[in-house]
């Protein structure tokens, strides 16, 4: 039952990663884009999530927590620098 | 003497549970290191945290906790419906304003970040002052009851807390 | 008891990964900026939260092995979903210049993006 349900959700995180990869390439402005990139991360986490429940190991939680956090950093980066055209003031 | 060694009492029980939760085991050793790093962080970090809120009503926190929690995902399931069933240029897209009752910056930064979360709202930007802040709606038939729903469900809860 | 947990795991994996799916599906598909923010900053923070919550209930349930981790990346995720959120939204609003759509703001001053003689601008 597991395995099925495992099978199904990566279909669909699949599937949702390739409608990002879409906005990311057509997006009219800059804002689009990095908020392309931010959904694209949490959808990486997503299937690193999945892929330890898969194999039945707790490994791939750290590469997750490094994932959100360099993530977050990143869009509050690429943010900023459109807002002031600077990143570190 | 107590306030010299322990600056933040919920800084340290956090720092406490976050290392506990890292090493993913409770076992004495951990919890000793954790302690340590507890009691040492607050202390060496004391200066960068010149003031801090007062929590006036604990037990409204626990409240305003659950009452957002429940918001999250009535909010996903109502967005998730906007999305899939109804064209995107029929939604009746909005921004409002919130004049705002809070002072404290964190009160209002909880505010905003609630607001994002919950129900077809977004925060999108503060008046200059810090007395309004910019909300837009995803799809909202009458702003003044989603500006009064605002104000009734999270700030006066936050009022409450904070001052 | 094996069985039901198995079933709750299966059911919270299919719920995440069909709101990241909406989520994205809102972002491939609503016409303007400030309405896509509203399906990845909502519908992906679910989405997350739902699986992690499912690996956390397989490793206790299924695997006998005790795992508190997961709360940690949700909590943090749902911590910075907001910010992220208003910084794009602020982004947005410098970049197209849309000063006629915003509403008056009540106070005496504008808002914070636009007028930026008198904050420091976060």
């Amino acid at each position: 039952m597991i395995a099925a349900a495992i099978a199904i959700a990566g279909g669909a995180i699949c599937l949702a990663i390739l409608l990002t990869l879409y906005r990311l390439a057509v997006g009219p402005d800059a804002t689009d884009r990095v908020l392309a990139l931010d959904t694209l991360v949490i959808e990486t986490i997503a299937l690193i999530v999945l892929g330890g429940i898969a194999f039945g190991t707790a490994m791939y939680f750290e590469a997750a927590l490094l994932f959100a956090m360099v993530g977050f950093v990143t869009t509050v980066a690429f943010c900023k620098f459109l807002l002031r055209g600077n990143v570190i003031e | 003497m107590r306030a010299r060694l322990l600056p933040h009492p919920l800084l340290t029980v956090l720092v406490t549970l976050v290392f506990i939760f890292l090493m993913n085991e409770v076992t004495a050793g951990v919890v000793v290191l954790g302690l340590i790093l507890g009691f040492a962080i607050p202390l060496l970090t004391a200066p960068f945290w010149p003031g801090r809120p007062r929590l006036k009503a604990p037990l409204t926190v626990a409240e305003f906790m659950l009452v957002v929690l429940w918001d999250i995902i009535i909010s996903n399931i109502e967005v998730a419906k906007l999305i899939l069933f109804r064209r995107g240029d029929r939604l009746r897209t909005r921004y409002v304003t919130v004049p705002l009752d809070l002072e404290t910056p964190e009160a209002i930064a909880l505010l905003a970040g609630t607001i994002t979360m919950t129900p077809g709202t977004v925060s999108a930007d503060l008046s200059a002052d810090g007395k309004a802040l910019l909300v837009h709606c995803l799809d909202t038939g009458d702003p003044a009851a989603t500006v009064a729903a605002i104000k009734a469900r999270y700030e006066r809860r936050l009022k409450r807390i904070f001052e | 008891m094996h069985l039901l947990a198995e079933a709750l795991v299966a059911a919270l994996i299919l719920i995440g990964a069909f709101f990241l799916f909406v989520g994205a599906l809102g972002l491939a598909r609503l016409p303007d900026m400030m309405r896509r923010l509203h399906g990845p900053t909502k519908a992906t923070t679910l989405g997350i939260g739902a699986l992690l919550i499912a690996s956390m209930v397989y490793f206790a349930a299924v695997r006998g092995t005790f795992s508190i981790h997961e709360l940690l990346i949700t909590l943090f995720l749902f911590l910075t979903a907001p910010v992220s959120a208003h910084m794009l939204a602020k982004a947005h609003i410098l970049r197209s210049g849309g000063r006629r759509d915003l509403p008056p703001t009540g106070t005496r001053t504008g808002w914070a993006t636009l007028d930026d003689c008198k904050s420091d601008g976060t």
